[in-house]
């Protein structure tokens, strides 16, 4: 089990939280201006980083506030969590 | 095949010959490469031998045959699925199974069990009358049948009132299936090595050569090797192998985890599977009951196994089947599924023109290892996507055409 970090409740453990997917995809200002191929990116690709990972997460059962964490895909290891439109604090990576 | 125990039983000698020729030295190129020497890949190179006369053909495996996911997943066969490109997809795979142990002249302890997919809320009812629907209009035996029905399919079934979900009705599909999942690797391996296939283990691939489009050779840890066309069948690594090879795949990496009971007598028949409660139970020839649930919910890559799983598994298992509460477990594992944004895998054709993949695979690519062997082999050997596979393209992304078969996945995710 994961003891994750809430930037505002502290460490919890996993089973509070919701995975939420990659971080820091943003959604294109313009979607009318993008091709199909590169809607279709926005939409469905994402990187499967084997190693450091941002990716969000949010307390579903108690703050209910969602934010970021880097970890590593293959030990599990979390870097760091940080809160949203923080820029992260871990480099390296994909 | 069926005198063959006969004869070994006669012989002055055992083991009377090794199960698969001794390993040859890897030639410095080859027609066709198959990276991953699982069930799809030793498929496809028996295959293109089999049906297509390619015998210049090498399966190269980094650790051994039916080391991964073929090793690993829980060996049930359906077609029940939701759409009709799935359903027609998986019923060839159903035709080419029920012959398979003749075909490979090898015991794939291939058998018809009956399939029943519980349905614990008014929704899964809608899907599961929708599936039942398309798949006998696509001539697959699927009926949506009601709690009396179920207490004669499935005696041992808790279709009590008092439980936290109690059980409404359910999907029957009568020619649902297991088989040795083993054995389907070395069937394949054999009956490809015996056609004069290479097949390399311990051969990790660690580079894709392209040269103006095409791939040219693989560089592996035993060198590089030259080919005239590649396809990739390595199911929870298809996004870096695909990476070598210039190729971006919509495929995220999540675990699954499964595990089995000690042996006991044979308690239960059919396989029984609720989406709901993230269970899938039958029991092995062996008398093992294997088990399995939800995948993980965050990606991984690796094959870790979670005391969270194991609780949840088994509060699940014991609402369905209270008698089961004495039961030890023996074995627990995980494999990394390669999960598309559709539920549904990718197959066929990619931009470069003589590369081939064979990756999604989720948690649906056991009961397909004959069918995408036989139609993938076809696609690489004339170059073209088959009817079959076309759904299956790896631009129906950038066409918006997903094929949506989520509704129809056993596991929960």
């Amino acid at each position: 089990m994961l003891l994750i970090h809430c930037p505002w409740c502290g460490p919890r453990d996993e089973i509070e939280f919701k995975y939420g997917g990659e971080a820091h995809i943003t959604r294109p200002t313009e979607p009318d201006a993008l091709s199909d191929t590169e809607w279709a990116d926005y939409l469905f690709m994402r990187t499967n980083a084997k190693g450091l990972h941002r990716e969000r997460w949010v307390h579903s059962a108690g703050c209910r506030r969602w934010f970021n964490v880097a970890r590593d895909t293959v030990t599990n290891e979390i870097f760091a969590s940080y809160k949203m439109g923080e820029k992260p604090p871990v480099e390296g990576g994909s | 095949m069926p005198l063959t125990l006969l004869k070994y039983g006669l012989r002055c000698s055992y083991p009377s010959r090794p199960f698969l020729p001794d390993e040859r030295e890897a030639k410095s190129t080859y027609d066709v490469v198959v990276i991953g020497g699982g069930g799809h890949g030793l498929a496809i190179a028996y295959y293109l031998a089999q049906d297509h006369g390619i015998r210049d053909v090498a399966v190269i495996e980094r650790g051994y045959l039916g080391g991964g996911n073929t090793a690993r997943n829980t060996a049930i066969i359906r077609a029940n699925y939701l759409t009709p490109e799935g359903v027609a997809f998986y019923r060839e795979s159903m035709e080419l199974w029920r012959d398979l142990s003749n075909v490979l002249d090898i015991n794939l302890m291939y058998s018809e069990r009956g399939h029943l997919t519980l349905a614990h809320t008014d929704a899964a009812i809608r899907t599961m009358r929708w599936r039942a629907e398309v798949n006998k209009h696509l001539g697959v035996e699927s009926e949506f049948v009601g709690l009396d029905d179920l207490a004669t399919l499935c005696p041992e079934l808790n279709l009590s009132r008092s439980v936290r979900f109690p059980i409404l009705a359910a999907l029957y599909h009568p020619t649902g299936a297991t088989a040795r999942h083993d054995a389907v690797a070395w069937g394949y391996a054999r009956a490809a090595a015996n056609r004069g296939v290479h097949i390399l283990q311990e051969t990790e691939v660690t580079g894709i050569v392209r040269e103006g489009g095409r791939v040219i050779a693989v560089e592996t840890n035993r060198g590089r090797i030259g080919c005239g066309r590649a396809v990739q069948a390595v199911a929870g690594t298809s996004v870096q192998v695909g990476a070598m090879a210039g190729l971006r795949l919509p495929i995220q990496p999540y675990p699954l985890q499964a595990c089995v009971s000690v042996p006991v007598k044979p308690v239960l028949d059919p396989i029984v599977v609720s989406g709901s409660l993230h269970v899938y139970i039958w029991q092995s020839q062996r008398g093992e009951l294997v088990m399995g649930g939800a995948t993980d919910p965050y990606p991984l890559h690796g094959t870790r196994a979670t005391l969270d799983f194991k609780e949840s598994l088994t509060m699940h298992i014991l609402e369905l089947f209270p008698f089961l509460a004495e039961a030890r477990l023996m074995r627990q594992w995980a494999g990394v599924t390669d999960m598309t944004a559709d539920f549904a895998p990718i197959m066929g054709l990619t931009p470069l023109a003589n590369y081939f993949v064979d990756a999604g695979w989720g948690t649906w690519g056991f009961k397909a290892t004959p069918v995408a062997g036989k139609r993938m082999a076809e696609c690489i050997a004339t170059g073209r996507q088959p009817d079959i596979l076309k759904p299956f393209h790896l631009e129906r992304f950038r066409d918006f055409r997903l094929l949506g078969e989520k509704g129809a996945a056993s596991v929960g995710h």
